[in-house]
């Protein structure tokens, strides 16, 4: 997101804050202008973003996959779940959201301390593992968790403030589902500003000198365990949130939710726009809430009946993640990019800001030219000493 | 003690089957250094080809053929076509695409297949033998399932040890540059361990299946299973992925059978980190130093 404004300011947070109030108002008139229908689905968009842009910042800033972002969410979720159930008065939203989120970094912090002792496919098998394990818990606790059934999520009543507010904004009243879609597109554009940010800060670069290279970084005086416990934390907790608006939006959280196609279809999300990208997170999350229609209303007119149209999309999903990765690694965002360096490139000397080192279709820094890399290897350079010395 | 007994003949048949999975995942992972999280939905696959072989009224045998050989072609497609791209190119892109590969076999088979659940018969018997009296939880075709992956492991050893093939291939898997240099053709090699790893995961599939249920989503679980397993074994070795796999089937199902089946996939992943933390080179490996 930043790197597609680079010239709106020098100091990061002002940009971002600045792109943060054009998106809010944009977000604010398209919520304001749709019908409910479009309002919930905005609302899908909105959580999945938050959590494909808080596994975009551990996967392609810090160079950890996980495969089990899923499960965060489910945490999240039922932590709201308990919070908005039947227990009267009900707890004020700030206090369930930042509940979901505080519960999902502490199971986030216990699952990244032992992460961060893993690499690539160890961390994938244990975050896999992670996401089949989760909902089963709730079955086994069924009397608290409420078992298969799930727990149904009171949506809470605007509160007043803001439906005087909105009134005196756009002269409609708000109705529960609708609020719910613009608490969540507000939360999405806080999460946002907060990742972009993080990533442009200290924080950021040492999660990518631990992304890039381990002993340069750790000769540079960082801590690998604590800056890849720190991603996963903000990570899991971003998940948690995430989680949380999710059960307010399905009104409904229940082990069916959280399979492990939820935690692939972030991945999918992530890789689709472009490992590391917040724009890429949000163009891949609304790919996700989008392209089902599409593609069912596709599969309808070429004769398929109803239960398989919907098997279409993940189909399509998957064929599109495999492609990506073998024509493109960079994502949409990241492939757009190198696009318009080497554009800038070839224009001669007038562009002196890219150096003949760049690599435009590298998949994990679509905003910093400057670091030559493989391009199709978004995590450690590869030596042929490398697989000897794990073998 | 009766209990005991059940838990413990039902982990034997289930260790034989994560056994035969994990030593699909170490077969592939020993040769191109990808964990194939694809093995599940592959498998799956192959299972459907045997149903519909065997809805269609032929016999069990010819469809238990049928996925194998399905599963050896499908195998060295996705190698060929898929993975040799992107072997040697990071960790990441080899995961992200067999889980793309994941989501595109579900979703063909439940396309092709359609995705309730369907029953797959059994060549044996699936009630327990009577052995003096009481009902010993073994079933026909449990025994038959250790006997497969027993035989198929001692085909397997027969091929690496003891054949020009498994020779090369074992040659590939520990040096390529050098095999290439003394004449072995690695690429195909690699696919030919591709192909095998698949049918060995076929097997899983079908005894899994067996006198059970199949649906698109039947072999999700088996493939952290099997992941498990492997990592137990070392991920490098496959007499560790047998051991391993036993270990697991026996610890799952214990797990399941005193505490409760949902909890089976928290004890796996429980299991897991605890090795990956305490002995991450696995519980029977023969190298001393490996990072994970």
């Amino acid at each position: 997101m930043p790197a597609l404004r680079p010239r709106l300011g020098s100091s990061p947070l002002l940009r971002h804050l600045l792109v943060a109030l054009v998106g809010g108002a944009v977000a604010l008139a398209v919520l304001t202008a749709v019908d409910d229908f479009r309002a919930g689905q905005l609302a899908a968009m909105a959580y999945l973003g938050i959590a494909a842009a808080g596994l975009t910042v551990l996967t392609g800033l810090n160079g950890q996959l996980s495969l089990g972002h899923g499960a965060f969410m489910a945490i999240g979720a039922y932590t709201a779940a308990l919070f908005l159930g039947d227990v009267e008065p009900a707890a004020p939203l700030a206090v369930v959201l930042l509940a979901a989120t505080a519960v999902a970094s502490l199971v986030g912090l216990v699952v990244g301390l032992a992460a961060a002792r893993l690499h690539g496919p160890y961390l994938a098998g244990a975050t896999l593992a992670l996401a089949v394990a989760v909902p089963g818990l709730a079955i086994y606790f069924g009397d608290t968790l409420g078992g298969e059934q799930g727990l149904s999520v009171r949506v809470p009543e605007p509160p007043a403030w803001f439906a005087d507010l909105l009134f005196f904004l756009t002269a409609v009243d708000p109705s529960r589902g609708r609020f719910v879609a613009y608490l969540s597109w507000f939360v999405l554009i806080v999460v946002l500003v907060l990742l972009a940010n993080l990533s442009q800060s200290r924080v950021g670069r040492t999660w990518r000198a631990v992304r890039d290279h381990e002993v340069a970084a750790e000769l540079a005086g960082i801590s690998l365990t604590r800056a890849r416990v720190v991603a996963f934390v903000v990570s899991a907790a971003t998940a948690g949130l995430a989680g949380a608006l999710m059960a307010m939006v399905v009104r409904l959280t229940a082990p069916s939710g959280f399979t492990l196609t939820l935690s692939l279809t972030l991945l999918t999300a992530v890789v689709l726009g472009g490992l590391g990208s917040l724009a890429g997170a949000l163009i891949g999350a609304a790919l996700l809430t989008f392209l089902p229609q599409v593609v069912t209303g596709i599969g309808s007119d070429l004769g398929l009946d109803d239960v398989q149209s919907a098997e279409l999309a993940p189909l399509v999903y998957g064929v599109v993640m495999i492609l990506v990765i073998l024509l493109a690694p960079a994502g949409l965002v990241g492939t757009l990019q190198g696009w318009r360096l080497r554009r800038r490139a070839a224009a001669g000397p007038a562009a002196p800001a890219v150096p003949a080192t760049a690599r435009p279709s590298d998949p994990t820094r679509p905003s910093d030219p400057t670091r030559p890399s493989d391009p199709t290897h978004p995590t450690h350079p590869t030596h042929p000493t490398d697989k000897a010395g794990r073998a | 003690m009766q209990q005991l007994l059940t838990t413990t003949l039902t982990g034997l048949v289930l260790g034989a089957v994560y056994a035969a999975f994990a030593l699909a995942l170490v077969m592939i992972w020993r040769s191109t250094r990808v964990v194939n999280f694809a093995q599940a939905p592959m498998a799956m696959l192959t299972t459907y080809i045997a149903l519909v072989i065997i809805e269609a009224g032929h016999s069990f045998w010819l469809g238990f053929v049928a996925a194998l050989l399905a599963g050896l072609v499908l195998g060295a497609v996705v190698e060929r076509v898929l993975v040799r791209p992107v072997e040697g190119k990071g960790d990441l892109n080899a995961v992200i695409l067999t889980l793309g590969l994941f989501i595109v076999l579900h979703s063909v088979a439940a396309l092709v297949f359609g995705s309730r659940y369907r029953s797959f018969p059994a060549p044996f018997g699936v009630r327990g033998i009577e052995v003096g009296g009481t009902t010993v939880a073994l079933t026909g075709f449990g025994i038959f399932t250790i006997l497969a992956v027993v035989v198929v492991m001692g085909l397997l050893v027969l091929l690496f040890r003891f054949t020009d093939v498994g020779l090369r291939m074992r040659a590939s898997a520990h040096s390529p540059e050098v095999a290439r240099l003394l004449g072995v053709r690695v690429g195909r090699m690699l696919t030919l361990g591709w192909a095998l790893a698949a049918v060995v995961g076929s097997l899983a599939g079908l005894l899994i299946a067996g006198g059970g249920l199949v649906h698109p989503g039947y072999m999700d679980a088996v493939v952290v299973y099997g992941f498990v397993a492997a990592v137990l074994g070392g991920l490098d070795s496959p007499g560790g992925a047998v051991a391993g796999g036993v270990l697991l089937g026996l610890c799952l199902s214990f797990v399941s059978g005193y505490l409760g089946s949902e909890l089976v996939a928290m004890a796996a992943l429980l299991i897991l980190v605890a090795v990956l933390l305490v002995k991450p080179s696995g519980l029977f490996a023969t190298t001393a130093h490996r990072r994970v």
